[in-house]
């Protein structure tokens, strides 16, 4: 019997055939004609300014910040959902631990304006 | 309630372990690998139909034909679509980052792969059924937004830019959510495995018993996708495509692609998860598979051709200040609700 990872395995190695496979096609069949004009920046006719690879917005980076501290929760929270029957009251008091932790850290980023778009 | 017929390609599988030598190692490579080629299959098809569906769809919404040149009613509109994008150019732009825009529709669609390789289609028909198949499932489906960014970055190209940092702003925002509203499911059958959350609704659908948990997941599966109303990502009259903007031939038709499988995804585990999967009575399980997932993709394209695109303030307020304290409080509920059902049935419980 291959393990059942053994079998994601597999199919990994058809999930990267896939697309190998669907772009050997056009490589085969389709024109390949470079030229400067072709391969210049499209932005709607215009000649581009500026550099695009700059220093961006930090309000990306806050939500991306708050959006750690919750997935890391979620990692929790996921074994906990599954054993939460098994456990009883002992589970059913964790939970109120648990989420007050995520709604307090959730109040702070609230608070401090984390979550408003500026 | 009997199913007739559903046993249909568990038997043709079973015929074919049968001439490996039945529960070999082998046997096993060639089911993983036949199940990989019509995983390969249900793609190209799923986006091939979904997308003349939705064409046709948006038609009837807006009093338009839609598509009806090629084929009886415009059926095979798609197909030839497909059949000339794999004819066209494949440009790189000057400017851009050779490897990470080359690779990045390659990741999107090899992550559609993956993640369908746990959907259970039908009863015994789950190509791999991992016992922490819907863990799996959210953490490989939470890479895609890795490509999207890649392509945004890598096309040099400033519409590409906004539209990769505005993909990978929303989709962690609702990831959130998403993640959120399957757990209460996950604490009512105390399972990861798909084929157990398809079975535990022999009884009753979770729709049910979890209808926050299902208007949450479906809002938020939208956001996932980048559709509309969610589709900033793409926005069409503001950022000309989005990150896809660079894009050409087949290279960009791997977006389109991964774009409708993990429509297809989104709307089959929504079927798995709340609408009872195969669970069903008289047809065979997989024709209710079937029909659950398109009344999902249905409601997506309802979603899509009826709701104005959302500003990108709004559509980050309602992600953390709306959606979000509703996951929190349909995990809560779940966990009353579950609680006092154990005090009341001690025999059930545990």
């Amino acid at each position: 019997m291959v393990d059942n990872f053994g079998a994601i395995g597999i199919i990994l190695i058809f999930a990267i055939l896939f697309p190998i496979v669907m772009l050997a096609i056009p490589k085969m069949v389709a024109p390949r004609k470079p030229g400067k004009e072709k391969e210049t920046t499209y932005e709607c006719g215009m000649e581009t300014r500026g550099e695009t690879w700059i220093q961006f917005k930090t309000n990306y980076f806050l939500y991306a910040l708050v959006f750690v501290a919750f997935d890391v929760e979620t990692i929790f929270l996921y074994p906990w959902a599954v054993q939460f029957r098994k456990l009883g009251t002992f589970a059913f008091v964790e939970m109120f631990i648990f989420i007050a932790i995520l709604l307090v850290g959730f109040w702070y980023a609230w608070k401090e304006g984390a979550l408003e778009w500026k | 309630m009997p199913q007739y017929g559903s046993g249909l390609f568990v038997s043709i599988a079973h015929l074919i372990r049968g001439l490996f030598g039945g529960t070999t190692v082998t046997a096993d490579v060639v089911m993983t690998v036949i199940n990989s080629l019509i995983i390969w299959a249900l793609i190209a098809l799923a986006a091939l139909s979904l997308i003349l569906l939705e064409r046709k769809v948006a038609g009837w919404m807006q009093l338009r034909t839609g598509p009806n040149r090629l084929g009886p009613r415009g059926w095979f509109q798609t197909v030839a679509d497909a059949m000339k994008l794999l004819g066209k150019e494949d440009i790189f732009p000057a400017a851009a980052d050779k490897w990470v825009f080359g690779l990045a529709p390659m990741f999107v669609i090899g992550l559609s792969v993956m993640v369908m390789a746990v959907i259970p289609y039908g009863k015994g028909m789950v190509p791999v059924d991992l016992n922490v198949g819907i863990f799996y499932l959210l953490a490989v489906s939470a890479l895609t937004t890795i490509p999207f960014f890649m392509a945004g970055w890598g096309s040099n190209n400033k519409f590409a830019l906004l539209g990769g940092m505005r993909a990978v702003a929303q989709m962690i925002s609702y990831e959130i959510p998403l993640v959120f509203s399957l757990l209460g499911v996950v604490m009512i059958t105390q399972t990861f495995k798909m084929s157990a959350i398809v079975n535990a609704q022999s009884h009753v659908w979770f729709i049910l018993l979890q209808p926050l948990g299902f208007v949450v997941y479906t809002i938020a599966a939208t956001a996932e996708t980048n559709r509309a109303p969610f589709d900033l990502v793409e926005g069409e009259s503001e950022l000309t495509a989005g990150a896809f903007t660079e894009y050409t031939g087949m290279r960009w038709a791997l977006f389109f692609l991964g774009e409708y499988a993990n429509l297809f995804i989104v709307s089959a585990v929504a079927a798995t998860v709340f609408l009872g999967g195969w669970q069903g009575p008289f047809l065979p399980g997989w024709i209710w598979f079937a029909i659950k997932v398109l009344f999902m993709v249905f409601l997506f394209l309802w979603f899509r051709w009826t709701f104005p695109r959302l500003r990108v303030d709004q559509l980050m307020h309602f992600g953390w200040k709306v959606l979000l304290p509703l996951s929190v409080a349909n995990i809560l509920l779940t966990g009353v609700g579950i609680y006092i059902y154990q005090l009341i049935y001690p025999a059930i419980g545990g």
